[in-house]
């Protein structure tokens, strides 16, 4: 049969230089998405996971390209459907780790339904996203995070719409692990994403990610003046009420890391019976025995 | 003995109560049966108009005429009274229904709920009335019925037992002696038959060709599958999910086909639509999937309960850019069942998409089936996947290949998990190693040998589908192509032919819509002394593919676009009037107004 998910005792011992993808990343020099792979690559490697047992999923964007930079398996899918990919996969073997990574356009734009559906389903997967509050493989457009007002060549005079704020949409959308993470805090994002893999069930790390080319308001530099980590502030990220203010919290200070987290909650995995015997589907026998073929003939006569 | 009834009424009457317990006296006693139940997209009200026609030989449609009609509501019999024919007749209650002006020789048989069951409550009591009066005319016992109600009633204890029993056998006895019928079915013809609809046979050919994960969203009149599968995950070990919206469903079943299950989704024009994109995305994958589109007349919502076979082009045009995928439209009810482990066997070994092109007409038709056609013990062929059938390649250090160049243009599979072939996929054009060349490394010479690379699966595919098979007589004066569900109706068209119009026909049905067997095909219709293409949309979409594959020009059309199926006696017009040069493309009118 097939070689499988290694055992514990067979875990291999990786360093993150191992984690290296097939392609060097063509990302901008001193984009901030280089923080998020190196924070995943070592998240990776301190779990001890085997480059076998990861799928990596992603959507179309500059971000998106992160499956080709990682040694681990990897979909590089459709614009905005990474998540219901990443739920089939899922589902079809649970035993597999599965990230999912994409940027703010892919995920609250044109994916935004999944992402709702997918919290809600509390599929165990680990989302992160490099949010950079603009799309830039089209080269400069307003996103759905762009903060009001903000210029880009789709918005001369400056958007006039409301901003998605991910956190407390999250929150109440149902999924068990919320975070946000800034690639200026690489150390501090990898435990996120330690975390959120660890945790059996959605998973979000919404990323600061500071596009360098076409973000001149949401920079690196903003973010480091801002960003203030809740692990600090004794926030408690089983607290509901505390995780929805922490959320909304914007402006001079601006929080980062685990906002929410619920463990009473299953994972679809857990919840569907068709697993119970705990075989990956992909992994079963196919066809049907004849006591079966003649019950489903018996329904007919 | 050749009988159609039909039953009429609104929706919310319980007309399928009826239609389901004669369909099944009629397949227990071994009779053949073809039904098909004409209806809106209504849950209380409008008209629903169920047809079934039973015979001892195989029936392939609900044919031309009725022989009893069944009214439930004045709607139905102002509809349909006036199409009834010499011999035929007509049940009604008329504490409620008035016939109207009636051809000779209709037989008129009324009854009285009131007079018949003055006790009892609600409406559904016209519909046991109505039924056990059916059966006497079609001079079945009492008893038959007798132990169905006692079946169907048993559960709400004795008293709700002995009361329908009661009024059943007031209709019945009513029957016996008011009216007479010249009806009788044959006792039995041998074994009994199975019953199935074609969304249910589609569904079990999942089954059996081993599908683990099946995903869908509701939408008429596809929805049958999804509902087999719910019914049937757990027993049968599929994961079955209902997801948000079309694009969810494709792409789930793209995560799970990669992972290695067998993935399958059905839907219907709008929702094959919002696939399209996806389907592309699993040829550049190179991974095997089936996508059912049930067709409903389109355009847009269209006419959702209603029947066509519009969807060809949208199959043929599925999305962005040339990619291989495998196009079979299943011919009948039973060969829904059939097809889909056939497809799954070419998609898993050519690594690419499937789509199945059934209709209203066939998924929610039912049908006889003799239950020996329904083997779910079918070869299950999973094609190049790494560490099974023993094709796994040595790597010797150098990085594994997913879409290495190969004459058959087939790449071993590696799926997520398999130690040692960790490798990306992705819908960017990419090289031999999944290395996308879309971005930095363009490369015009990978970007062509990749493209044709997957696209040289094609001819592979070609060499293993089975060329269509003439039927019927090699020398006929006229051959009728139809492609998909329409089998059933064109040859009994060609049996009507030859009994009353002297005219000899013979059928050329396609199945594998893609890839063509386009060279047999000429090779074939060049013998015919006329050829005349059949089908159920406007603008002859099959005619069209089959000239722009062959250059073929045929010699008239007959064709229908009003949401309803062909009724036999349309096609025998059809071919009268292009044989006689009256018209080169005839559209009949549906008679009944459903």
């Amino acid at each position: 049969m097939i070689a499988d998910i290694p055992t514990t005792e067979s875990r291999p011992v990786l360093t993150v230089k191992d984690m290296k993808g097939h392609t060097d990343p063509d990302w901008c020099p001193g984009c901030g998405d280089f923080g998020v792979l190196h924070a995943l690559k070592t998240a990776i490697v301190e779990l001890g996971l085997a480059p076998n047992e990861v799928l990596t999923i992603s959507g179309i964007g500059c971000s998106s390209n992160l499956p080709g930079y990682i040694n681990t398996y990897g979909m590089h899918t459709l614009h905005g459907r990474a998540l219901a990919v990443a739920t089939g996969a899922q589902l079809a073997n649970h035993k597999l780790k599965i990230i999912v990574t994409g940027g703010d356009g892919d995920g609250y734009g044109i994916g935004g339904n999944h992402f709702l559906h997918t919290m809600r389903r509390n599929v165990d997967l680990t989302y992160i996203v490099m949010d950079n509050q603009v799309y830039g493989l089209t080269t400069g457009q307003v996103s759905p995070t762009s903060i009001k007002g903000m210029k880009t060549k789709s918005t001369p005079f400056g958007s006039v719409e409301n901003e998605i704020n991910p956190i407390p949409l999250a929150i109440v959308g149902g999924a068990t692990y919320v975070a946000r993470g800034f690639t200026g805090q690489v150390r501090h994002l990898t435990d996120l994403i330690k975390g959120g893999i660890q945790h059996r069930g959605f998973s979000l790390i919404d990323t600061f990610s500071p596009c360098v080319t076409f973000n001149r308001d949401n920079t690196h530099e903003f973010f480091r003046q801002r960003t203030q980590k809740l692990e600090d502030q004794a926030h408690d990220p089983t607290d509901f009420s505390s995780a929805m203010a922490r959320a909304y919290e914007w402006g001079d200070r601006i929080p980062i890391g685990l906002f929410w987290k619920r463990d009473d909650l299953l994972s679809l995995d857990q919840l569907e019976p068709v697993l119970d015997d705990d075989v990956p589907l992909a992994r079963r026998p196919l066809g049907i025995n004849a006591e079966l073929s003649r019950s489903l003939i018996r329904e007919l006569m | 003995m050749d009988l159609a009834i039909g039953i009429g009424g609104a929706a919310g009457q319980g007309i399928a109560t009826p239609g389901d317990i004669l369909a099944r006296i009629f397949v227990r006693r071994g009779l053949h049966l073809n039904t098909y139940n004409a209806y809106q997209s209504i849950v209380r009200g409008g008209h629903i108009f169920l047809t079934l026609r039973t015979s001892d030989r195989p029936v392939q449609s609900t044919g031309d005429k009725l022989d009893l009609l069944i009214t439930l509501n004045q709607d139905t019999m102002d509809r349909h009274l006036k199409l009834m024919q010499r011999g035929s007749i007509v049940l009604y209650n008329a504490d409620k229904i008035q016939p109207g002006a009636v051809a000779d020789g209709v037989q008129l048989c009324p009854f009285s709920v009131k007079a018949l069951a003055p006790k009892a409550k609600g409406d559904l009591v016209q519909n046991t009335i109505a039924l056990a009066a059916a059966l006497k005319l079609l001079g079945l016992d009492f008893k038959t019925l007798e132990d169905i109600i006692t079946l169907q009633f048993q559960r709400k204890g004795q008293a709700a037992v002995d009361e329908n029993v009661g009024v059943a056998r007031a209709g019945y006895d009513y029957a016996a002696a008011e009216f007479n019928s010249g009806f009788s079915l044959p006792e039995t013809t041998g074994k009994p038959l199975a019953f199935v609809d074609g969304n249910s046979a589609l569904a079990m050919g999942g089954a059996a060709a081993g599908v683990r994960f099946y995903a869908a969203y509701p939408m008429s009149p596809s929805t049958g599958v999804l509902h087999w599968m719910a019914r049937h995950a757990r027993e049968l070990g599929i994961m079955v999910r209902q997801v948000e919206d079309e694009l969810g469903v494709i792409n789930m079943t793209i995560g799970a086909a990669h992972a290695g299950c067998r993935a399958m989704c059905a839907t219907s024009g709008g929702g094959f639509a919002l696939m399209t994109e996806a389907l592309g995305a699993a040829a550049m994958f190179e991974l095997p999937l089936v996508c059912i589109d049930v067709q409903r007349a389109g355009p847009a919502t269209g006419v959702p309960t209603k029947t066509e076979q519009g969807d060809l082009w949208q199959a043929l045009g599925a999305g962005q850019g040339d990619y291989p995928r495998i196009i079979v439209a299943p011919t009948s009810i039973p060969d829904c069942f059939k097809t889909v482990p056939e497809l799954f066997n070419l998609v898993d070994r050519f690594q690419c998409p499937g789509i199945v092109l059934s209709d209203l007409l066939i998924s929610e038709g039912r049908s006889s089936i003799d239950p020996a056609e329904l083997d779910f013990n079918v070869p299950i062929e999973r094609g190049e996947m790494i560490g099974l059938n023993g094709h796994t390649p040595e790597l010797n250090g150098t990085p594994y290949k997913r879409y290495e160049f190969t004459d058959s243009g087939i790449s071993p599979r590696a799926i997520p998990g398999t130690l040692g072939y960790v490798h990306v996929v992705a819908t960017d054009e990419h090289d031999e190693e999944g290395g996308l060349i879309s971005d930095e490394f363009t490369n015009p010479h990978k970007r062509q040998a990749m493209h044709e690379k997957r696209m040289r699966k094609m001819e592979g595919v070609l060499s293993l589908i089975d060329p269509p098979a003439l039927f019927g007589a090699p020398d006929a004066d006229v051959t009728l192509v139809g492609w998909g569900s329409t089998e059933g109706v064109i040859r009994e068209a060609i049996e009507k032919l030859a009994a009353e119009e002297n005219v000899v026909a013979n059928n050329l049905q396609i199945k594998w819509l893609v890839p063509l067997h386009a060279e047999h095909i000429l090779a074939t219709l060049a013998g015919s002394k006329k050829v005349i293409i059949v089908e159920n949309n406007y603008s002859g979409q099959f005619a069209r593919y089959l000239r722009s594959e062959t250059s073929f020009v045929p010699d008239g059309y007959i064709r229908k676009y009003d949401g309803e199926p062909f009724m036999p006696h349309h096609i025998v017009e059809g071919v009268k009037q292009v044989l006689a040069q009256v018209t080169r493309q005839y559209v009949p009118v549906h008679e009944m107004l459903v």
